[in-house]
């Protein structure tokens, strides 16, 4: 096992980021159009990336695979965004944030690049609003802000329910204006399927062309990941159906390290899954537990209608457990309480899990029009789902898969265990810890984007000679081999399965072993049954088509092989860390109340694997978690 | 439910196209539209025969990203109010309905296959001018302007374009005067978008017009089929914009 170096510069807290940005090597102006780099996805963090690399004069090729930039996932974040700005008086500073964040992650973030991110919050909200981005505002004409997921302060910038939609259009119209220049090169529509290494360095990608089907070669000086999350590995989440683990997955299997694939947040407030031919979950903003308060029948097997059921007789189930944070406890304690009350037989709605989101008492308060002003669009979508009117009965939530904390290991400069591939945004690991705080992710994503990866990539490139390897080096030859081979292989099995039953029977297995709760045995059971999943489905897929056209068959088909290959090291991470911390729950693990117990004499560790061969077990290596400024204490929200 | 869909199936952007009739049973009214979709073709993909998947864009399947663009029963997006595809239920249809399902058609928007349409066009109007010019880094305060709150809402309004191109596909004039207008409108609301309004709106409109689109008759379609509500005061707003540019300059 070796001691992975994250290169967290010395020096306090407060001073290391601009310490560490003077001691950054630069590359010279005018030589940066001499540097090739590629930017897989065109989220918060790939788009952000690519405009800021494209106006310092760098030479960038930006990919994606949906059919224009401005579709990346990012686009669906509802709530909103941190940062430290202190706009509203209410005690509020870089190092509160900075603190939140982790706790919030149950103390398994790196506290250099938590600080970092806090500091560069500020800066964000500058940049996007002279962007154009319309933030909700006050009659006075300054910014509004809102208090967010278990944060005591009002800290979040948001634009009614469509934050990530405006940020990611900031940053998508930054993009095209790079595109416009020339600096960016943009192709969409675009599969990344294999890392090129030439000399143990990242140095460029193969590609298929989704429309043609055309393997295409693309060097370049170093790559950067920005391909987002793999909650899809559970097959019914709330992220797109696209999003896949493809990238990371195939990033992994050239030798950089994945860390913490078993931290996954579960979002409490989705709508419940309506049956089996469900393709995705949808997620209510958790904005709704500002005021909606969530409670289930105290019998077991209630069938009543909600408004038939007396106070009395209803459980509040947060606020009874959690009176300081009430129903604004953090997701990941919100969702297990959901899970208990539900396992115990008094969840609401058909199939029994679902909780009830109850807005009577606030339209008691406010009227109904106060309410609609704030939650009419939520309660709308709402209605189309299941026609039911959240104004007249309750709302009916779940808990469902949202978010993946874990993701490629990188040192403080965004860099994997191969030199020259950076790994940005949610397809990275690093600042969000066992669990991430609601309007961080879209925080996270910027920072990495616009503000971090255009000062640590230039300490990279400043050592290296430009443009050393075309695509003519026989590692592409290799690369595209592989990949032509595994399209035919897929294409060649022939049977008479679609290819969505096999990844319907992993998100099952992935949802009740290795999802809210954990267990031993569990897991045990996962390592042994994902192997026979995968084995059935590489004899009886059938992918009808070629590989020379449009082939969505064919696809997704390749995002199902890897997860395939991938739940297995949620499973084996999940499995190692005998503790409970954050989205990470070990049933083995707990406190006499329930909660979540951590270990950290054992596991103040980030873990991080290294792949060994499909047959091998990965290895292990761990990142020692060292706290200077945060204490760490049991995380309490009652 | 029982459903006669009649889908039109194109192999490639040069290829003919046609329509095919398909039945698919066993549906249940809290199905998606695209879940039905799903369904079917996961009969089709089991099935040991040269029949292909049918081909449809969709991402998000919550209404933001856009992606799917279907025309359904003649209507982009098909029968909702305010929806997109994704966001179409079965309950919305009559058992045993005939629902015919095309691609977005426009010259601008090219069939990639099946109802995959290239909308490659929105992006180039985009880099054309449909941002601010500011480099990241050194932007100030963000309270440092105050915007009204009118102001800021009325860009929300128009900022909201989730670029699908159901204007486009409505239009007896396939124009995209909807979509570039928002941008417009959206940028020129703000402080910070009122620097560049000249050029802007000569740029998106020469490129708009480059691309294939039509122009604006006032039909109203545009609106009416708009997943997001955009209203076509907005293309009032950008034809005063580019009067004003063409007639006073910068």
């Amino acid at each position: 096992m070796t001691t992975l170096d994250a290169k967290i510069p010395s020096g306090p807290m407060a001073q290391k980021w601009s310490n560490h940005r003077f001691n950054l090597k630069l590359v010279n102006p005018a030589n940066k159009r001499k540097y090739d780099i590629i930017v897989v996805g065109t989220g918060l963090a790939g788009a952000g990336a690519a405009a800021s690399l494209g106006e310092l004069g760098y030479n960038v090729l930006s990919l994606c695979f949906q059919d224009s930039a401005r579709r990346a996932h990012s686009i669906a974040a509802q709530g909103g965004i941190n940062a430290a700005k202190n706009y509203q008086n209410d005690g509020d500073s870089v190092h509160r944030l900075f603190y939140d964040t982790v706790k919030g992650g149950d103390y398994r973030a790196r506290e250099a690049n938590v600080h970092r991110l806090a500091e560069i919050s500020v800066n964000i909200i500058d940049q996007c609003v002279s962007q154009g981005v319309p933030f909700a505002r006050e009659y006075g004409g300054l910014l509004s802000n809102r208090s967010f997921g278990g944060a005591q302060v009002s800290r979040t910038f948001y634009a009614r329910g469509q934050t990530g939609q405006q940020l990611l259009l900031g940053a998508y119209q930054a993009l095209m204006r790079q595109v416009k220049a020339g600096s960016v090169k943009l192709k969409t529509r675009c599969e990344m399927l294999d890392v090129v290494i030439i000399d143990g360095h990242a140095k460029g990608i193969i590609t298929r062309d989704l429309v043609t089907g055309t393997i295409e070669r693309y060097s370049a000086d170093a790559v950067c990941l920005a391909t987002g999350g793999y909650a899809n590995a559970f097959f019914l989440s709330t992220n797109a159906m696209g999003c896949n683990v493809s990238a990371t997955h195939r990033a992994y299997k050239r030798g950089a390290f994945f860390a913490n694939p078993c931290y996954t947040q579960i979002h409490p407030t989705c709508i419940p899954v309506s049956g089996e031919h469900q393709s995705k979950l949808t997620l209510m903003s958790e904005s709704l537990r500002n005021d909606g308060r969530v409670w289930v029948p105290k019998k077991k097997g209630d069938t009543r209608a909600a408004s038939l059921i007396p106070d009395a007789e209803r459980e509040y189930f947060l606020e009874e457990r959690y009176p300081a944070f009430g129903n604004l406890v953090p997701r990941d304690v919100a969702s297990r309480a959901a899970k208990t009350v539900c396992d115990d037989g008094r969840g609401v709605g058909p199939g029994g899990y679902g909780v009830y989101l109850d807005f009577r008492d606030v339209i008691k308060r406010d009227g109904r029009e106060k309410v609609a002003a704030k939650y009419g669009n939520l309660f709308d979508i709402y209605h189309e789902i299941t026609a039911e009117s959240a104004y007249e009965v309750p709302m009916r939530i779940y808990p469902a898969p949202h978010y993946t904390m874990g993701g490629l290991w990188v040192d403080y400069n965004l860099m994997s265990t191969i030199p020259g591939l950076f790994v940005l945004g949610e397809a990275n690991f690093s600042d969000h810890g066992a669990n991430r705080l609601g309007a961080s992710a879209l925080m996270q994503g910027l920072a990495d984007g616009f503000f971090v990866i255009p000062y640590t990539i230039g300490g990279y490139l400043a050592e290296q000679k430009p443009r050393q390897y075309d695509t003519q080096h026989a590692a592409f030859d290799d690369a595209e081999r592989e990949v032509t081979a595994k399209l035919d292989r897929l294409l060649a099995v022939k049977g008479d399965k679609p290819v969505d039953e096999f990844h319907k029977r992993l998100g099952r297995l992935m949802w009740d072993h290795c999802g809210m709760a954990r267990n031993e045995a569990g897991l045990k059971g996962l390592l042994q049954e994902i192997p026979k999943l995968r084995d059935q489905f590489w004899q009886q897929v059938n992918v009808k088509g070629s590989k020379g056209s449009l082939n969505q068959n064919l696809e997704r088909a390749g995002r199902v092989a890897d997860f395939l290959e991938f739940g297995e090291l949620m499973a084996l991470d999940a499995l190692e860390r005998r503790e409970s911390c954050g989205g990470h729950f070990r049933e083995e693990f707990q406190a006499e109340d329930g909660e979540a117990k951590r270990d950290d004499e054992n596991f103040c560790h980030v873990s991080a694997w290294q792949y060994q061969g499909d047959t091998t077990k990965p290895e292990l290596h761990k990142e020692p978690l060292t706290f200077e400024e945060v204490k760490l204490t049991q995380r309490s929200y009652k | 439910m029982k459903f006669t869909l009649k889908l039109w199936r194109q192999k490639g952007r040069t290829e003919p196209g046609a329509f095919e009739t398909r039945v698919v049973e066993g549906v249940s009214e809290d199905m998606s539209f695209l879940e039905m979709l799903d369904k079917m073709n996961n009969e089709i993909e089991a099935a040991k025969d040269g029949v292909e998947p049918f081909a449809f864009d969709s991402d998000c399947r919550e209404g933001i990203c856009g992606t799917c663009s279907m025309v359904i029963g003649g209507r982009p997006h098909g029968p909702g109010e305010l929806s997109t595809t994704c966001q179409i239920y079965m309950r919305e249809f009559k058992d045993g309905e005939t629902i015919t399902v095309e691609p977005f058609r426009a010259a601008a928007f090219p069939v990639l296959r099946d109802s995959v349409v290239d909308r490659s066009a929105f992006d180039r109007i985009i880099g054309a001018g449909g941002y601010v010019s500011t480099n990241t880094g050194g932007a100030p305060d963000a309270n440092a302007l105050p915007i009204s709150k009118a102001d800021a809402e009325l860009a929300m309004d128009a900022a909201q374009c989730i670029g699908c191109g159901a204007c486009v596909a409505v239009c007896k004039n396939a124009s995209a005067m909807l979509f570039t207008s928002a941008k417009v409108s959206h940028l020129v609301s703000l402080p910070q978008g009122k620097v560049e309004r000249t050029p802007r709106v000569l740029a998106m409109v020469k490129q708009m017009d480059q691309e294939g689109f039509g122009n604006c008759t006032n039909e109203g379609e545009c609106e009416a089929v708009c997943p997001k509500g955009i209203s076509i005061s907005h293309i009032a707003r950008m034809n005063r914009e580019y009067v004003r540019a063409k007639l006073f300059g910068a």
